[in-house]
């Protein structure tokens, strides 16, 4: 047992533990603090001459001056391996099912289990032979996880080339089994477990390039893959005030995204939105796999009561563990909810640190940490030439709806796509609330461009007429003009809204949308005749109905192939002659 | 025998720091003075000095008053003997009877691991429409009524306290008037509710930290319950003064402010006491109703924002009505799907012409020409200000239901509601010719 570094602790300030030490400390690196029989994890954030700074991730209650300190001489890690999909973890990586299954209904601090049962059998079947050079990264074998080929890789800590001296047959292993051993050319030899360790705040450098994201990550919300689309290895944000519907778009997102794994990083927002998650995802079944979406996803839930420090290390955690499934070649989703809430885990640390404040008190460095965050999205070639992808889409919950504020005026420096939420929408229960004028994105749509911007344009002028109606009343208005607002009105209604309580408008297939939109177009290209503004708001509320009606219709069935006849002979009802 | 200290090196608003070895974060001391004894708390360490946070206030305390530390943090008992009693912020007896120490518990216990929490799933019904129609309460969940001083929000949290499906009452004032702590407890007793209630009082006269503690008894004797298998509705008023005794205290202590005075956790500091709002798997549930006045009216004012941002939805209390814009329960869709099946569209439709209605308004009171359309608007948003927000009702949600559609069909016909045909069919009323 090596002899680990020790302090005392001098003062306790909230979750702020200062502690002298006796001989050399680490930035970043973890340390415990013992109270009682309990040892209490934390993180030094700051050394100044012999006393450094802790923040601990844990409530210090009944810590004492002179209670013992013992720093672990490592950095915040993960532990990467076989049976991460599934599991729900806090923001250290606990499995939460497990502490529960210790502790009872409430979470006991100082209790920390490992975060994958190392005890587990996997069946192993080897890639790498003896004698094979490998680096950081490659393929030493692989096991069944679920749906997916799970690669055990060489640590991506190696430095430079190594040789592989052994590898295991293939068989079925636990965890905590070397599977192979490795030797540099200095003749230092390392044995390969099936799990690795690597520091959250640091990025998975082990891929050969990182590439442009050009394909469409395929949401299946109308609003988002027509009008603002997400790129595969793309990065997003959806802010809006409280109530917009960042957390049920967020849902909607995560259920029908076409990606292979979802990593949800419930930071500092309700327990209540992770435990339907929780409660949901076991029994949903994801329509490309037919397993459950549960199988495809890893939750880390730090929630907003959940000690802070824990909340700033749970969106690294979470990005950690989608970089490492990225290694895996396969596209992962990461959805933090909320980042704003991580913006304040530092804040409040800065405050107590006796930071100099920036604006609204947060640390001046927020916004290079922002941006370091979203960086590590993106869609690479691994070193084995196969791709793999982060996307992350963040949240933002401003204050006061504000976009003003640091936090997302940092974020939208370093984002893709906007995805503004806003509350006139949320308030007239327009859903999703995304404002279609605000909002934008750099990535490519599934619908042809040119569509995309006749239809932004009937709702730009839809809205102009609406404003001016405001002043000079429905009489004032040409009908010409207000068929083009009643047109804004029906693009928005039967496009933009979207019921994701429904379970056929929840999901709406690319087939589906092209063929929808072309549909809408098409309405919304037709010249028609109308003897007064009423006749035409009652077409229009007609045909908006049609349209709904048909939003509910399994795609290609019976009853929307009809429902399609019904809006064929609606148009014709007062098209104008040519 | 503890050790008592007699040297106390600083006083800074409600906080002393004395120099003392030994001693726990968070613990409690007693501070006795010539004004008699206080519970003092201690929020920080460092070196050999503690600092402590006088409940009572330092007002009087002299540098070589007695400091002697309890060796434990703040508790409160849980027992049953609390049903129908009334305290203050530090767990005294206000009514007069005595105090009770048994089955102390510590208040601000850990949070509640989220593999334990069940999704909310049991409505609470209240006997009022703008509630259970349009923004229905569920088991669990947190929900703060915003306000402005003047509304008769306590009035609304009395009804609910009277008419709300629960087994236990938790009452929290903060910063109360003494006629409304008085107006409280004759309602509740009246109505034969006080049996089934505790409540915690800190009313404005009261010492400023007894009113930080209120959330915390509150809900800590709420977990209790609750663990118990009860269902537990905590109402807590108002919440404004619970976050400006802490902006008032972060002051004190010189913390760096973040957005008005406020201190940079307000969040966290808010989030900690809603979280405690929870459906055990496997035991009881804590619902949590709490005011929060809104300084100025503005819901971007910090208190409100955050709050927002923390539980799940609002009610917004304006000119006696809780207005439907805005007002948002949002876990109504885990419940109102199994109410009644039209209860979603009705919910929706009559909030949807709402809105529309307000915007005729606008253009009438701009001396619009009103097209027929909007004369229908006119009717419908006229009927359903009258029958449908009152919050002197008492209906239960199937009656309220039906009332909505006898005021659409009053005032619109089929195809102008945009519902779906197959709810029309089953429930459009048959006109009587």
């Amino acid at each position: 047992m090596p002899e680990h570094q020790t302090g005392r602790v001098k003062g306790v300030n909230g979750n702020l533990v200062t502690v002298e030490f006796d001989t050399a400390v680490m930035q970043n690196e973890v340390a415990y603090v013992k109270v009682g029989d309990m040892r209490l994890k934390g993180e030094v954030i700051r050394v100044r001459g012999n006393r450094a700074d802790l923040q601990i991730y844990e409530s210090t209650a009944g810590l004492k001056v002179n209670d013992e300190v013992e720093f672990v001489n490592e950095l915040l890690s993960v532990a990467l391996g076989p049976g991460l999909l599934t599991k729900v973890y806090d923001g250290l990586q606990n499995p939460l099912k497990l502490l529960a299954e210790k502790a009872g209904f409430f979470l006991k601090r100082g209790l920390y289990l490992d975060a994958l049962d190392m005890d587990s059998i996997w069946d192993f079947t080897p890639i790498a032979k003896p004698g094979d050079k490998v680096r950081a990264g490659d393929y030493l074998g692989s096991v069944p996880e679920g749906i997916f080929t799970h690669y055990i890789m060489a640590p991506f800590s190696l430095k430079g080339t190594w040789e592989v001296i052994f590898v295991v047959p293939a068989a079925k292993y636990n965890l905590k089994t070397p599977i192979a051993r490795l030797r540099n050319a200095d003749g230092d030899e390392q044995d390969v477990t099936m799990v690795q360790y690597w520091p959250v705040k640091l990025p998975i450098p082990c891929y050969k390039d990182k590439l442009l994201p050009d394909r469409t990550m395929i949401t299946q919300q109308r609003t988002i893959d027509t009008f603002f689309p997400v790129a595969v290895g793309g990065t997003f944000c959806t802010p809006g005030p409280f109530g917009a519907g960042k957390t049920v778009l967020q849902h909607s997102i995560s259920r029908y995204a076409e990606t292979d794994i979802v990593v949800i990083a419930a930071c500092g927002e309700r327990a209540g939105e992770v435990v339907e998650i929780l409660c949901e995802y076991p029994e949903l079944q994801d329509p490309r796999t037919g397993k459950t979406l549960m199988d495809r996803s890893v939750i880390i839930c730090n929630t907003s009561s959940m000690p802070v420090a824990a909340r700033e290390a749970s969106v690294y955690t979470a990005v950690t563990i989608a970089e490492y499934y990225r290694q895996q070649g396969l596209n992962t989703l990461l959805l933090a909810d909320s980042t704003s809430r991580w913006a304040q885990a530092l804040r409040e640390m800065s405050g107590r640190l006796e930071e100099i404040p920036g604006e609204e008190a947060f640390p001046a460095y927020l916004e290079s940490q922002i941006a370091a965050f979203y960086e590590r999205a993106g869609l690479v070639e691994l070193n084995n030439g196969r791709t793999g992808s982060v996307t992350i889409g963040g949240s933002v919950s401003p204050a006061g709806g504000n976009f003003e504020e640091p936090v997302t005026q940092a974020t939208l420096k370093v984002v893709g796509a906007f995805l503004g939420l806003s509350r006139e929408r949320s308030d007239a229960r327009r859903f999703p609330s995304i404002h279609p004028l605000d909002s934008w994105s750099h990535y490519t749509s599934v619908v042809p461009e040119s569509e995309i911007k006749f239809a932004r344009s009937i709702l730009r002028r839809g809205q102009e007429v609406n404003q001016m109606m405001k002043v000079v009343g429905e009489e004032g208005t040409t009908t010409d003009d207000f068929v083009i607002y009643l047109k804004s009105e029906f693009l928005d209604f039967v496009y933009l809204q979207q019921n994701t309580f429904d379970a056929v408008d929840a999901a709406s297939s690319v087939e589906r949308q092209k063929y929808c939109f072309s549909k809408v177009i098409q309405v919304l290209e037709t010249m028609f005749t109308f003897e007064d503004k009423d006749q035409a708001r009652r077409f229009f509320q007609e045909l908006q109905l049609n349209f709904i009606d048909w939003n509910y219709m399994p795609f290609e069935s019976e009853k929307f192939n009809s429902q399609e006849r019904v809006i064929d002979a609606k148009i014709q009802e007062r098209k104008a002659n040519a | 025998m503890r050790k008592v200290y007699h040297k106390i090196i600083q006083i800074a608003g409600n906080v002393i720091t004395v120099e003392a070895d030994n001693v726990g974060y968070n613990d409690l001391a007693e501070v006795t003075s010539t004004r008699g004894t206080s519970l003092a708390q201690v929020i920080r360490l460092l070196d050999n000095k503690v600092f402590l946070q006088v409940f009572n206030g330092t007002r009087g305390i002299n540098t070589g008053d007695e400091v002697r530390f309890l060796g434990h943090p703040m508790r409160v008992s849980s027992s049953d003997a609390l049903l129908g009693r009334i305290f203050n912020g530090a767990g005294i007896p206000r009514d007069g009877r005595p105090e009770i120490h048994d089955d102390l518990v510590e208040i601000g216990g850990p949070s509640v691991n989220p593999a334990k929490r069940v999704v909310p799933r049991k409505m609470i019904r209240t006997g009022i429409p703008m509630i259970d129609v349009f923004n229905t309460l569920v088991e669990s969940q947190k929900l703060p009524i915003f306000s402005i001083a003047g509304e008769p929000y306590n009035d609304l949290l009395a009804r609910i306290a009277m008419q709300a499906e629960v087994d236990i009452i938790v009452l929290g004032g903060m910063g109360l008037k003494y006629d409304d702590y008085l107006k409280f407890r004759n309602t509740l007793d009246e109505h034969g509710a006080l049996p089934r209630s505790v409540m915690f009082v800190h009313t404005a006269s009261d010492p400023i930290v007894e009113c930080l503690l209120v959330p915390d008894m509150s809900l800590a004797v709420a977990e209790q319950y609750a663990l118990e298998g009860k269902r537990v509705l905590v109402l807590l008023t108002d919440m404004t003064n619970f976050a400006d005794a802490l902006k008032e205290i972060a002051i004190t202590m010189e913390q760096v402010p973040s957005n008005r005075g406020y201190p940079g956790d307000l969040y966290s500091q808010l989030a900690s006491r809603y979280e405690k709002a929870v459906d055990f798997d496997g035991a009881g549930s804590i619902t949590i109703l709490a005011v929060t006045t809104m300084p100025g009216d503005d819901v971007t004012h910090p208190i409100p924002d955050n709050t927002g941002y923390i539980t799940e939805g609002q009610f917004y209390l304006r000119g006696g009505r809780i207005e439907p814009f805005g007002s948002l329960s949002r876990l109504k869709q885990n419940v109102n799907g199994k109410t009644r099946k039209d209860h979603r569209t009705v919910m929706d439709s009559m909030i949807r012409f709402y809105a529309d209605y307000k915007e005729t308004l606008e253009k009438q009171s701009m001396g619009f020409q009103m097209s027929k359309w909007d004369e229908k608007l006119l009717k419908f948003g006229k009927l359903f200000e009258k029958n449908m927000m009152d919050l002197s009702m008492n209906i239960q949600l199937e009656d309220a239901l039906d009332l909505g559609w006898k005021i659409l069909a009053d005032c619109f016909d089929r195809t102008e509601t945009g519902i779906k045909t197959e709810l029309l069919n089953e429930f459009w009323p048959v006109k009587e010719s």
